[in-house]
C-alpha cells in the first residue's frame, strides 16, 4: 500500500508541479484554467490511448517507439514553454495592467492558448501513462487489490497538494517580483525538459552522448532522494549527466533568454513610445 | 510577427528531429539481454567493456509491468508485463552504474564497465 502511494505521489507530482508554474505564471491571462483543464483531460485521454497501444500493439511500444514519442511530446512542451515565456515578456505586464485598470477585452487569438492547452497535455500524458499500466496491472492483480488503489489515492492526492503549494506560494510572491520569478522557472523547466529530450533520443541511438557523465554529483545530491527529484523536476538536475543534455540544456536556455530579451525589449519601447 | 518567427522556430525544430531520426542505425551494435524473472532482474550484475556502445534487451517475464530506470545512466523505459523492449547504453567510462525499477524499487541492478583499453568518450 506504502509502495503504491510512494509510486502514484512521484508521477503526479511531476505533472503537478510543472501544472502549478503554468498556472501561476499565466494567473493574468483571462480564461487560463478552461485551457488548462481540457490540457489534463485530454493528456489522461492521451495516456489511457499509449497505455492500451502498450499492451496491445506491442510492436508500437518496444522501446523506440516509446522513447520516441518521450523525446517528440517533451520537444513540444519545450516549445511551447518559450512560447508561452517569449509572449509573457512582451505582453505580461501590460496585461496585467489593463486588467486592473479598464478590464480590457484580450482578443483570444492573440493569449498563448494552445501553449496553455499543450503543456498540461504533455505533462500529464507522459506521467499518467506509467501511472495506468501501474494501476492496470495491480487492478487486475491480486488479494490487496483494495489497500493498494487506496495508497494510490493517496499518494495522488498528496502530490497534488504539493503542487497546490507551489501555486499558492507563486501567488504570494510581489508584484514586482512576479514575471522575473516566473519566468525563470519557467526558463529552468523547459531546458531542464529538453535535457530529457535528449536523453530519450541518445536512448533510442538517434544522437550521440557526446560523453557519459561529464561530471557526476550524485554523492553530493543524489538523484533519488526527495531534494534531488524535486531539483530534477523544477530545474532538471541531472546527477551525471551526459554532454548531449547539457548541450540541450544550455542551448534551451540561451535561446529562450535571447528570445525573451530581443521581443520583450522590444515591445517595451513600443509600449513607452505611445 | 512573434508568433510567426516562433512558429518557424518550433516548424525548424521539428523537421529537424523527423530528418535526425531517418538515417537508421546501419551500424553494428553488440547486444546483451536483461531479464525481469519473479521480481528481480538476472543477471543483477551486467558486465561491461568499457568505451563500447551496447544495445541493452530487457526481458519482463513478470506479470507486473517495470520500468528500468537509471539516474546514472540516464534511461528510462516501460517493460510492459510479458513483452520485450531495447535500448542504448554507451560508451561509458570504467565505474558501477545502478540501474532499478521505477516501479517497484525493491528491484535494483548494477551495470559494472570495466577497462578496456578503449577510452569512452
Amino acid at each position: 500500500m506504502l509502495a503504491t502511494a510512494v509510486i502514484l505521489f512521484r508521477e503526479v507530482l511531476e505533472a503537478a508541479l510543472v501544472i502549478s508554474i503554468l498556472l501561476g505564471a499565466s494567473r493574468d491571462i483571462p480564461g487560463r484554467s478552461r485551457w488548462v483543464a481540457g490540457g489534463i483531460g485530454l493528456g489522461l485521454l492521451g495516456a489511457l490511448i499509449v497505455a492500451a497501444l502498450a499492451t496491445k500493439a506491442a510492436s508500437f511500444f518496444t522501446g523506440d517507439g516509446q522513447a520516441m514519442l518521450n523525446a517528440v511530446v517533451l520537444l513540444c512542451a519545450v516549445a511551447m514553454l518559450t512560447w508561452h515565456n517569449v509572449w509573457m515578456s512582451a505582453h505580461g505586464r501590460q496585461l496585467a495592467h489593463e486588467i486592473k485598470s479598464a478590464g480590457a477585452e484580450i482578443n483570444a487569438g492573440q493569449r498563448p492558448v494552445t501553449a496553455l492547452l499543450l503543456i498540461p497535455f504533455a505533462a500529464v500524458m507522459r506521467e499518467g501513462t506509467e501511472t495506468i499500466l501501474f494501476l492496470w496491472a495491480i487492478a487486475a492483480d491480486g488479494e490487496h487489490r483494495f489497500s493498494m488503489l487506496l495508497g494510490g489515492l493517496a499518494g495522488a492526492t498528496g502530490g497534488i497538494l504539493v503542487g497546490m503549494l507551489l501555486y499558492r506560494g507563486l501567488l504570494r510572491i510581489p508584484g514586482r517580483y512576479f514575471f522575473t520569478v516566473t519566468s525563470w522557472l519557467i526558463l529552468l523547466l523547459a531546458s531542464g525538459l529538453a535535457a530529457q529530450a535528449a536523453g530519450f533520443l541518445n536512448q533510442v541511438g538517434v544522437l550521440p552522448a557526446w560523453g557519459n557523465g561529464i561530471w557526476n554529483t550524485s554523492g553530493i545530491l543524489s538523484q533519488s532522494g526527495l531534494p534531488g527529484q524535486l531539483l530534477h523536476i523544477l530545474i532538471g538536475y541531472i546527477a551525471r549527466p551526459s554532454g548531449i543534455e547539457i548541450t540541450f540544456y544550455l542551448g534551451t536556455l540561451m535561446t529562450t533568454w535571447l528570445l525573451m530579451q530581443t521581443v520583450g525589449r522590444g515591445s517595451g519601447r513600443a509600449v513607452s513610445s505611445v | 510577427m512573434t508568433t510567426g518567427i516562433l512558429q518557424r522556430a518550433i516548424l525548424i525544430l521539428m523537421s529537424g528531429l523527423i530528418g535526425l531520426s531517418m538515417p537508421v542505425l546501419a551500424a553494428e551494435v553488440p547486444s546483451m539481454t536483461l531479464v525481469i524473472h519473479d521480481g528481480q532482474f538476472q543477471p543483477d550484475k551486467l558486465m561491461l567493456p568499457s568505451g563500447v556502445k551496447i544495445k541493452l534487451i530487457v526481458k519482463n517475464q513478470d506479470d507486473l509491468p517495470a520500468e528500468f530506470e537509471s539516474y546514472e545512466l540516464s534511461r528510462e523505459v516501460i517493460v510492459p508485463a510479458h513483452k520485450d523492449v531495447s535500448l542504448y547504453i554507451g560508451p561509458l567510462d570504467p565505474g558501477s552504474y545502478p540501474y532499478f525499477n521505477d516501479l517497484n524499487h525493491a528491484m535494483t541492478g548494477n551495470v559494472v564497465v570495466e577497462q578496456s583499453g578503449k577510452k569512452a568518450n
